[in-house]
């Protein structure tokens, strides 16, 4: 039985999927965006260690507050960092009726062995990814979060093809990605793909800062606001047409 | 009996109604189960203001806007006594009057303050002062030299232990310098009997009363009765002044409602409790309109505007008060709790159309804290319902959910809610309210040997304080159960004494004589810092609490080393504590006698006073500081909350709702953004976690649904005009935000923080 690392549990979800949900966090993350507002969820060496029978018990305590379309949401952290425990988790959850939905940044994926069977096996128990689109832009991507974006984009396409349920989401941080030419691509690739639920703009906050200087990290948005209102309208008309 | 209402004065009022229970004797319960009409559909129905009802609201919300202006009383009486026919007419515009399809005033005036000196003359003058007025030193010499109030009554009675333990805020909130409030007379009698038959069934049952064995009881109550009698006579007359005979049942919709609220009125008029809810009113009414519109002699938007206007007229309910009152009860509440929705005991759901009209009041006239709308949920309530109600807390965050499944079991589908949080059956009981024991000071008098840290007066039993460098569970939970023991029988002692002299100086005569002569009685206590208490015998028993000790020897603070489960975090470990507490301080209850045969009850409900009560209270073992404010009701501690809003309902959800009958309080505030994307997934997340926290079996939810910075803006900017009506819900009642004291505004919004991060 593998065990995962858990960075937290949130019992009451309801922005991160349909429905009322329950959010567990894994812990540890290869990513490193400039953004992060859980940039305590990135060492692998910390958390705590869970069975996906364990976590699973923990979250139905809150099935009576699901309905029909609430359920359980992995995110983290970086679920796919720990596919082989992911699975077993989702596993789990699917033997007992429970809707799941998978929060990701598609950084781990790859089109190797071995791998792509196991996202395979994976896309089979997850009923919807939530893929978050860091940057459009390879160069740009890579400065922001320490890696490029060719394997996220395949993720994606991949998905795509299975027809698997997706909602983007995309977080707008003036300066960096609210520009209207990048939003415009992020939009024509979207148009690329034929599985795409929803299109979410989320609004870059500064609530996480603490926990970088917790953590005894330079936080190099200091002074970054948070986008106008009229900002996120506008990324919103792009990306959603 | 039926020869009481002629024949042809039942055949016009009754037309079309059916049963037969309620026609042979006083039975509202039968009458509503047989002639109600369920409503499944949605609130697409619903109709706007009209322009007197425009008209009207604007007119008070510029009498309110002057009312704060003048710190937050308009006008008070200093001259007459208040009484059911001290006043000639009163309206809230006299130029516009005959736009009021309900009236009636406590006073001549809309705003005015009535004197109201039977509960205690001095705070009736005190309160008066506080706010600029002279009352009359002829009144001061009647109420002194000539005629006993409750207060004075009380004070003469009072034992030397008692006042000591008031003093020392052991026991606080007590009733006795006011009325008692919690009696919900059955305001529907009114409308579906006519007054003539009430007296004359009050004349038979005290005809009756002490025929054979005249006992002190027997006569106390033919003296009640005959109150009783006299309020019901003096209703008829206040009617009158406003060009109503209400002898004869009601004949129509607009006749039902102006009836019932004149039975309010009169309770209204003659008692200032703390809490004077109006009960189960909607379904009743929903009857009427109902036959007024099949008949066509209503249209919707008339049936609308009837409901708004008596709306209208909760609002406007006042009492005056004094300061400390005010620092209890923030905001000017008075409870005018009014309920709608929950399952009948045949299984059939009691939505009506009439639900809707009450809610949509938020819409077309804005929120406000009154009247205190409360929604008995049940996940079997039609699924249109559950999203309008919803919608209305989303966008007013004005009506709290109360558990019709735990309720309807114990108190039948006639209830009212006779406070915040408290079931009654309508017309056939009362409660006796008890305020409340501060279970966290009575801990700390465990830990120092019955000495108050403020005072360091000996309150409590003089037991050997606790020794050691650490604290020992055990010895711990041995003395704070023997301090309990104490409190518990001090406390009821207490009350008993004050329900005594209630009856006796200020009786409910006219709320009373809507309310069957032999009546179940409930003894209402209830316990403030619950969630202190239970945290702190937690960190006691999983962590190591080390005390720190002052000069005297008294431990003032303490040291806690390691992590322990709190409450909050569906976490057995402390949730198991948090049910062995409440169980426990209600079988000591049950222990005791209690005036007048009532039945025991206890509940978890702090109102707004959670901040009074942890400021006379020292730090305690859960690493609350001292004088910090308590949190409120049954809600877990602030900042305890580590795994989320659901994690915190089901900690909450487990305590037995049968050892808290008088109701477990739960407020929560979630920030819109958390809550859903839309409006639309707002509601739908919304009514889920009301359905799966019911199902549960929790008692009760106040939701709010704002975010932090709303609250920081209308804190500094009370005067922009989109705050004017902002609601929030506290422990038990709405408040306007504006209208809390800053130390309020600041916990409220502390609390609010803890959630977001």
């Amino acid at each position: 039985m593998t065990k995962g690392k858990i960075h937290s549990f949130e019992s009451f979800g309801s922005v991160d999927g349909p429905g009322v949900r329950c959010v567990i966090f894994f812990q540890g993350c290869p990513m490193r965006c400039r953004y992060c507002h859980n940039a305590d969820t990135w060492d692998f060496s910390r958390g705590e260690e869970h069975t996906a029978a364990g976590l699973i018990d923990k979250a139905e305590r809150y099935r009576a507050y699901w309905g029909d379309k609430g359920g359980i949401t992995v995110s983290g952290g970086e679920p796919l960092a720990q596919i082989d425990f992911l699975t077993e988790l989702l596993e789990e959850a699917k033997r007992r009726g429970i809707n799941t939905c998978v929060d990701t940044s598609g950084q781990p994926f790859s089109e190797n062995e071995p791998f792509f069977s196991k996202f395979e096996q994976l896309c089979k128990l997850t009923d919807l990814f939530l893929v978050d689109i860091k940057h459009i832009d390879c160069e740009q991507h890579k400065k922001l979060t320490g890696h490029g974006n060719e394997n996220i984009l395949k993720m994606l396409r991949y998905l795509s093809k299975i027809n698997k349920p997706v909602w983007i989401r995309h977080v707008l941080v003036p300066g960096i990605t609210d520009d209207d030419a990048y939003l415009t691509r992020t939009r024509e690739f979207i148009d690329t793909l034929s599985n795409v639920r929803r299109v979410e703009v989320l609004p870059y906050h500064s609530m996480g800062e603490y926990k970088w200087r917790e953590l005894g990290l330079e936080y190099t948005l200091k002074g970054t606001q948070p986008p106008s209102k009229e900002r996120v309208k506008n990324a919103e008309k792009i990306l959603n047409h | 009996m039926l020869a009481c209402i002629a024949e042809e004065i039942r055949k016009k009022a009754w037309r079309g109604f059916t049963g037969r229970k309620w026609q042979e004797d006083i039975n509202v319960r039968e009458f509503i189960q047989s002639n109600y009409t369920m409503y499944d559909g949605d609130e697409s129905f619903l109709e706007g203001p009209t322009e007197a009802t425009n008209k009207l609201w604007d007119k008070l919300q510029q009498l309110q806007k002057e009312e704060r202006e003048k710190g937050g009383v308009l006008e008070c009486e200093t001259e007459i006594v208040s009484s059911l026919t001290s006043y000639g007419p009163g309206y809230i515009d006299e130029d516009m009057k005959d736009l009021e399809k309900v009236v009636g005033l406590q006073t001549d005036k809309p705003l005015k303050r009535a004197f109201m000196p039977y509960g205690g003359i001095k705070m009736a003058e005190q309160a008066a002062s506080t706010y600029g007025y002279q009352v009359n030193p002829e009144l001061h010499k009647i109420f002194t030299d000539y005629h006993k109030t409750h207060n004075q009554a009380v004070f003469d009675a009072y034992t030397p232990e008692m006042k000591r333990a008031r003093h020392n805020h052991i026991i606080t909130g007590l009733p006795d310098t006011y009325g008692r409030g919690r009696i919900v007379g059955d305001y529907r009698r009114v409308a579906l009997y006519g007054l003539d038959y009430l007296i004359k069934m009050k004349e038979k049952d005290l005809f009756y009363c002490g025929g054979i064995n005249m006992s002190e009881a027997h006569i106390r109550l033919r003296e009640e009765i005959a109150e009783q009698i006299r309020a019901l006579k003096g209703m008829k007359k206040m009617a009158e002044i406003y060009g109503y005979d209400i002898s004869e049942p009601a004949k129509n919709a607009r006749e039902a409602v102006q009836w019932l609220y004149f039975g309010y009125l009169a309770a209204i008029k003659t008692q200032n409790g703390a809490a004077m809810s109006v009960g189960r009113i909607s379904t009743f009414l929903d009857i009427y309109i109902n036959r007024d519109l099949q008949e066509g002699t209503l249209t919707e938007q008339q049936a609308q505007e009837l409901i708004d206007h008596l709306v209208l007229k909760f609002r406007m309910v006042k009492f005056a008060r004094i300061p400390s009152y005010n620092e209890l009860f923030s905001g000017d509440p008075v409870w005018v709790t009014l309920e709608m929705a929950g399952i009948g005991m045949d299984g059939r759901h009691m939505v009506t159309k009439n639900d809707f009209r009450f809610l949509h009041t938020l819409e077309n006239m804005g929120p406000a804290p009154e009247p205190n709308l409360t929604v008995l949920w049940s996940s079997r309530l039609p699924e249109a319902f559950k999203k309008y109600a919803a919608h209305i807390s989303v966008t007013t965050s004005s009506i709290q959910y109360e558990n019709d499944c735990v309720m309807r079991p114990v108190w039948g589908d006639d209830y009212s809610i006779c406070c915040c949080v408290s079931a009654t059956q309508t017309g056939k009981e009362i409660q006796f309210f008890g305020a409340r024991a501060n279970l966290a000071k009575c801990l700390l008098y465990a830990l120092n040997g019955g000495v108050d840290l403020n005072t360091r007066e000996q309150v409590g039993p003089e037991i050997a304080p606790v020794k050691g460098e650490y604290l020992d569970y055990d010895e711990v939970m041995h003395k704070f159960n023997a301090m309990m023991s104490w409190l518990v029988e001090l406390y009821v002692n207490t009350l008993n004494l004050i329900h005594y002299m209630h009856d006796k100086y200020y009786y409910e005569a006219a709320e009373m004589a809507l309310i069957d002569t032999y009546t179940r009685r409930t003894f209402a206590t209830g316990i403030a810092g619950f969630s202190h208490v239970v945290d702190s015998l937690s960190a006691i028993k999983y962590a190591k609490v080390k005390p720190v000790r002052d000069a005297d020897g008294l431990i003032v603070d303490y040291e806690i080393e390691g992590d322990f489960p709190r409450y909050g975090n569906d976490d057995e470990r402390a949730d198991e504590i948090a049910i062995w507490l409440l169980k426990a301080f209600m079988k000591k209850v049950r222990e005791h006698h209690t005036y007048r045969d009532s039945e025991p009850t206890t509940s978890i409900l702090t109102i707004t006073s959670n901040v009074v009560y942890g400021k006379a209270t020292g730090a305690t073992p859960d690493g609350r500081k001292a004088k910090a404010p308590f949190a409120p009701g049954a809600n877990p501690a602030y900042g305890a909350e580590k795994n989320g809003l659901l994690a915190s309902l089901n900690s909450v959800a487990k305590l037995p709702y049968e050892y808290a009958l008088d109701g477990i309080s739960n407020t929560q505030t979630i920030s819109p953004d958390a809550l859903g994307h839309s409006d639309e997934e707002r509601v739908d997340n919304l009514w889920h976690i009301l359905d799966g926290y019911f199902d549960k079996g929790a008692h009760h939810l106040n939701v709010n649904v704002f975010g932090v910075e709303k609250l920081r803006d209308c804190m500094e900017h009370p005067e922009k005009p989109e705050y004017a009506n902002f609601t929030i819900r506290v422990s038990g009642y709405a408040v306007k935000f504006i209208d809390l004291t800053r130390e309020q505004q600041l916990d409220v919004i502390a609390r609010t923080e803890h959630k977001t991060l």
